[in-house]
């Protein structure tokens, strides 16, 4: 296993050495140490390898990510895992503002709680939240599912598109043209995958959460709204 | 941008430390904030004193301001010289007549008064401030500081932060207020003053107002979120603790962190990494337009 102590070498040296790797590589385990709160930790990773960092990672840790896996061992600053293409995130802590903003596929975990604006403008990315999210999650999400086990902050799903939220807690305030659906059998089949792959067990049960979505308003041009511009 | 750090002890042990860990704290952020920096640090204090932090050119003859001082105070002043800044201590109750004595001296500053509080600031990077001041030197209960990126208004000493509208109070902020000027004026007509154009300043008055009216920290702070319009993390210090608040859209960073010996407040984790035992503190994100507040018990 590849072993890298970011105490001594620059977190720009730790990327350019993962970007190096080829898709066949056999260096596929790598552990990072003192992060120390810095940012871009393991961004733009292609080659299908893992990568688990101990402690508190600072901005856009593991943004891009395409096929690794990325493990954080503590708390993530804004924009984890950012525009993330495929691949897995998997936060053991707290992550803040913007997780998973603008990810287009692969799966973002985060054992805490995530907070304000988790999930803006997501375009095919799953997450699963274990605990709270924050006000404006979801944010014109576009596709993908988002997963809360505990609350949603206020206005979540604000101008949504095609996204999925399933929250089981308490949603504080739906945001524009954002509503509650009806749970039908495939969408629970649907949130059992996910469950699955966020490691969650059948103690989770799918049909205790209330699914969100949008309400097909907004995003199109209303006639009756012609004296409004 | 801009970083903010507080730091709040809760273990007495460490006050000597108080300096060196704020200059810590402050020298990770001057990615955040290279223009200008100043932190407030709360200090010993004798009960019927206090004390001013002026600042003059270094052309000035600090003894003829300090004759002129010691006349208005009655008595030989207690000083000491930290780069640009001069730090004196007089009895409480000639406050009056040792101000206007200042006022004779047009080049030199008064950055700030209170019992405890000293304040210092200074264009530059942090680390350079820092030991310019002598930070690592200084001790205390709590401390606040602040890296400036400049957006509204220029870079000057005087736009630095903290910001200082009453006696032990300051405030750093980051981010910018819109409608400062329409709360600039109310508060002018309530007979506070202002010394630049600056938006923080006009919070640390604000708060000031409250707390003059009789508001606690906690109420003062919770009124700034109907009266103040715009994106801001506010750090507040007052002579029992400091206070933090962030607007209700949570716009711009922060994160605390809590051990049995300390609190701390830092704009980005990478300001708390040398904090004695971080690797067990509590870490958190605050949330918005909540109040949070440590004072001295």
């Amino acid at each position: 296993m590849a072993d890298i102590d970011l105490a001594r070498s620059s977190v720009r040296d730790l990327n350019a050495a993962l970007h190096r790797l080829g898709m066949d590589t056999n260096e596929t385990r790598w552990r990072v140490r003192n992060p120390r709160g810095q940012h871009s930790v393991a961004v733009g990773l292609e080659a299908p390898v893992t990568v688990e960092i101990d402690g508190h990672v600072g901005y856009y840790c593991a943004g891009m990510n395409k096929d690794a896996t990325v493990i954080v061992n503590g708390n993530a600053g804004q924009g984890v895992a950012e525009n993330m293409m495929s691949g897995k995130v998997w936060v053991k802590g707290d992550a803040s503002q913007a997780a998973g903003a603008t990810g287009c596929g692969g799966l973002l975990v985060i054992d805490g709680n995530a907070s304000a604006r988790c999930g803006i403008s997501m375009k095919g990315i799953d997450i699963v939240v274990k605990g709270d999210v924050g006000h404006l999650s979801a944010f014109m999400a576009q596709a993908g599912n988002l997963v809360v086990l505990g609350d949603a902050g206020e206005a979540l799903g604000d101008s949504i598109y095609e996204a999925r939220l399933f929250v089981r807690g308490k949603a504080h305030g739906l945001g524009a043209d954002c509503v509650e659906k009806p749970m039908e059998d495939r969408h629970k089949a649907e949130l059992r995958r996910l469950l699955d792959a966020a490691g969650l067990g059948r103690e989770v049960d799918a049909g205790q959460f209330r699914r969100y979505g949008s309400a097909r308003r907004l995003y199109h041009f209303h006639i009756d709204h012609a004296g409004s511009y | 941008m801009c970083g903010i750090a507080g730091l709040f002890l809760k273990d007495r042990a460490l006050e000597s430390d108080l300096g060196a860990l704020l200059a810590g704290m402050l020298a990770p952020l001057s990615d955040r904030g290279p223009d200008s920096t100043g932190f407030a640090v709360y200090g010993e204090g004798a009960a019927g004193t206090l004390k001013l932090t002026l600042r003059g050119p270094p052309t000035l003859d600090a003894n003829v301001l300090l004759k002129c001082l010691a006349e208005a105070a009655g008595g030989p002043v207690v000083h000491r010289r930290h780069d640009t800044h001069l730090v004196v201590t007089i009895p409480a109750e000639r406050a009056a007549v040792v101000r206007e004595a200042l006022r004779g001296f047009s080049e030199v500053a008064l950055v700030g008064a209170g019992r405890r509080m000293e304040l210092f600031k200074e264009v530059g990077r942090p680390d350079d401030v820092s030991r310019r001041f002598g930070l690592a030197r200084m001790s205390g209960t709590h401390a606040i500081g602040h890296t400036r990126m400049a957006t509204e208004s220029a870079v000057t000493t005087d736009g630095a932060h903290p910001f200082t509208t009453g006696d032990d109070q300051c405030l750093v902020h980051n981010g910018s207020l819109s409608n400062h000027n329409a709360v600039r004026r109310e508060l002018i007509r309530e007979g506070l003053s202002f010394e630049t154009e600056n938006d923080s300043e006009v919070a640390a008055g604000f708060i000031t107002a409250q707390l003059r009216g009789g508001r606690s920290l906690e109420q003062a702070m919770e009124a700034s979120l109907t009266a103040l319009d715009g994106f801001y993390t506010f750090v507040i210090g007052t002579e029992q603790g400091f206070g933090v608040l962030r607007d209700p859209i949570a716009c711009k960073p922060a994160v605390m962190a809590e051990t049995e010996r300390w609190v701390a407040f830092g704009t980005e984790y990478r300001a708390l990494v040398d904090l004695p035992g971080i690797d067990d503190a509590r870490v958190w994100e605050p949330a918005p337009a909540r109040v949070y507040r440590w004072e001295l018990q």
